[in-house]
């Protein structure tokens, strides 16, 4: 198993974070191959719109104007954007609870999405899903679910149907640290492993699952041990660092492309806000209000913007641009979705089955 | 010259469905624990894998919740897979994939998907095996929206049922109980059925009695109407066949008729299939039209147990079913007013 270009460690160890777990560490400008210039402008962009839109629906759950959960990508997302960048079409994607940032990075309207989290028969789950149950099959996002690992299994067997079908697609699983707890991860990466199936795990390690810290949940930091167990070919990266997440994404799709089996990714990340809701929930687990401000230095967007403009990509007028152009896509897209109509009543028995009626009360 | 008519098993009836599946639907395969040996689905998947290759027919680790997932996932991207469980009591493992995944996904993502996922478990029962290789849990299963229960009772429905659950597009409970792999009978060429169209049967018509049962206790109904015809009391037996969802037309027309309605099922009595039945008929029958009030045979609320003689008193018998169905023809008066 190779190591991956994208880590840094001196000593390549399955076990252990090393200095992408210190918060204080990678704050500098990102190392940028001029090649991959035009695909980082527009993951910045990208990047930006789902800061945008993240930050809209947080001032709208803090008002109570969207009442239902929203777990919130802001501060992870590079991780969405970087792997989104090699997915073509053919390809299924499946996230979790949060998933916002995998649906826009895939090219999802954030329209679709501003008109589900509050309900509305516009929405990307035509208003029956909100934040936690996505869904965009053009777009290759072929489901999102709050269920912590449940839609691993799912990956794997889209994974086995793409091989059957031998037409080179691939499946892409989003999971958190918190998921590799589950034993439905620990069966499908065996599953996966001894099928040779077409499946890219993709953990985004934010050490958070919802309150603890992974000190206290797990005897090692690094995720990518259970990776080694299944003989499963990983790699880890800054999983703030588009260019590290884009090569380390690059190789391991090309693996599985070339039929290899599965690969899995360790995208070392860290969430602003609380694990659900608009507060950055400073007072939760191990120093918490410590780390964010430092991981804040560590933000994925800034960072990049600030290497693409020493390379001499991006222009400063040009950076303000992309955000001013993101406010006024979301803050059209929510005006729009606030008009919009809830979901007829019949939709809550005509969408139960095919071709029958669900009972009534 | 007469012909002897050729019979078939009910385990040999699923395999006819499996046959017929696999030739004729390229989307279908098989996923499940053991479907590589001869012993743990019985005769009802017998050398599948020489006939149609292990690609399709595929032996899995011992992963219910993965395996039931990935048939899932596998459902989601065009393929009609059927996921096996060869004991009821495994595939609980794998609960969170077919309850909160597979029967939500329709209609949680505003009825753009479709999960045409099978999951087939064997209920596999007596032999002192206990508690936990014993359950059936049909009401359970049939308590959850989106998910469809069928339960066949004779070798045509095994077959047929089978292959109406594969090409339905919404995922599908189908449990087969081992108890009823003895039946035999002639075979009707295989016709594709609408699921949706599919339901409760009357597979036997008499004025005094009701019995209404599914799978193995419809065919004890069936046996008890026999009995009980010879007895001077004829029954209307109803094979439920689709546990959910439940079109209780049929069984409430039938209650109308007799007056007397007997509910067995083979699993717990409460919260059971059982009450469910019960239920479905006393909210629509005026109680004036019923001449007794309505009575349940089912497993008691204990689990099962692995001594002989608590497993003979623990399951319903055709004799049990008789005597219940002479107590509530002949006790009209003192038990409902």
């Amino acid at each position: 198993m190779r190591a991956s270009s994208a880590d840094t460690s001196a000593e390549r160890n399955a076990f252990s974070l090393g200095n992408l777990a210190d918060a204080g560490s990678y704050h500098e400008p990102l190392l940028i191959d001029p090649l991959d210039n035009e695909a980082l402008m527009s993951g910045l962009q990208r990047m930006i719109l789902i800061r945008v839109v993240e930050e809209k629906i947080g001032d709208m759950v803090s008002q109570g104007v969207v009442k239902c959960p929203c777990h919130l990508v802001i501060g992870q997302e590079a991780p969405a954007v970087g792997v989104a960048g090699y997915v073509r079409k053919g390809d299924r994607v499946f996230g979790a609870h949060r998933s916002h940032g995998h649906f826009l990075a895939l090219g999802g309207s954030p329209h679709g999405l501003l008109a589900e989290v509050q309900g509305k028969d516009t929405g990307v789950s035509r208003g029956m899903g909100g934040s936690m149950h996505l869904i965009d099959i053009p777009n290759g996002l072929f489901g999102t679910v709050p269920i912590v690992g449940a839609t691993i299994p799912i990956a794997v067997g889209a994974g086995i149907a793409a091989k059957m079908d031998g037409n080179g697609d691939m499946a892409v699983s989003f999971f958190g640290d918190g998921a590799t707890e589950e034993g439905a991860f620990h069966e499908s990466m065996n599953l996966a492993s001894t099928m040779k199936a077409p499946v890219l795990f993709v953990c985004e390690n934010n050490f958070f699952s919802s309150h603890l810290h992974i000190n206290l949940r797990q005897p090692d930091s690094s995720v990518c041990r259970y990776a080694e167990a299944h003989r499963v070919g990983w790699a880890r990266a800054d999983g703030n660092d588009l260019a590290a997440v884009r090569t380390a994404t690059k190789e391991a799709v090309e693996a599985i492309r070339a039929g290899e089996g599965p690969r899995f990714l360790e995208l070392v990340t860290y969430r602003w806000r609380g694990h659900v809701g608009h507060r950055e929930d400073e007072d939760v687990g191990v120093k918490r209000k410590d780390d964010l401000a430092a991981w804040k230095l560590r933000d994925p967007i800034s960072r990049l913007a600030v290497s693409l403009e020493a390379n001499g990509a991006l222009d400063r007028q040009q950076l303000k641009r992309f955000w001013t152009e993101a406010h006024t896509v979301v803050e059209e897209a929510w005006a729009e979705a606030s008009h919009d109509q809830y979901p007829p009543a019949k939709a809550l028995l005509s969408r139960v089955y095919s071709g029958t009626m669900a009972r009534k009360r | 010259m007469k012909q002897t008519p050729v019979t078939t098993g009910y385990g040999a009836a699923i395999r006819d469905g499996f046959e017929y599946l696999l030739q004729n639907h390229p989307s279908v395969f098989t996923i499940g624990q053991g479907l590589w040996s001869p012993w743990y689905v019985g005769n009802s998947m017998t050398d599948l894998d020489s006939q149609f290759g292990r690609e399709r027919v595929i032996d899995t680790p011992v992963s219910e919740l993965g395996c039931t997932g990935a048939a899932l996932g596998a459902a989601l991207c065009g393929y009609r897979p059927i996921v096996i469980h060869p004991r009821v009591d495994f595939m609980l493992l794998a609960v969170d994939q077919i309850v909160t995944q597979a029967a939500k996904w329709r209609s949680m993502f505003g009825g753009q998907v479709c999960a045409p996922i099978t999951v087939r478990a064997i209920i596999n029962r007596g032999g002192e095996q206990g508690a936990q290789h014993s359950q059936s849990l049909q009401s359970w299963f049939a308590h959850i929206p989106g998910l469809r229960v069928v339960m066949p009772s004779t070798p045509t429905d095994a077959r047929d049922l089978l292959i109406a659950s594969v090409l339905s597009d919404d995922p599908v409970l189908y449990l087969d109980d081992r108890w009823l792999y003895g039946l035999e009978e002639e075979l009707p060429p295989i016709e594709e059925r609408n699921l949706a169209q599919e339901g409760p049967r009357l597979t036997r018509t008499g004025q005094d009695l009701t019995l209404v049962g599914c799978s193995y206790s419809a065919h004890l109904c069936r046996e008890a109407a026999a009995r009980l015809s010879a007895n001077g009391i004829e029954c209307d037996v109803i094979d439920i066949r689709v546990l959910n969802p439940l079109d209780s037309t049929l069984m409430i027309k039938s209650a109308k008729k007799t007056g007397r309605v007997l509910a067995v099922d083979g699993d717990w009595r409460s919260c059971g299939m059982a009450a469910e039945v019960i239920a479905s008929i006393s909210e629509a029958v005026d109680p004036r039209v019923m001449r007794a009030a309505p009575r349940r045979v089912t497993l008691p609320d204990a689990p099962a147990p692995t001594s002989s003689p608590l497993e003979r008193s623990y399951y319903p018998t055709v004799d049990y079913i008789v005597q219940r169905a002479l107590a509530l023809v002949g006790a009209q008066q003192e038990t409902f007013e």
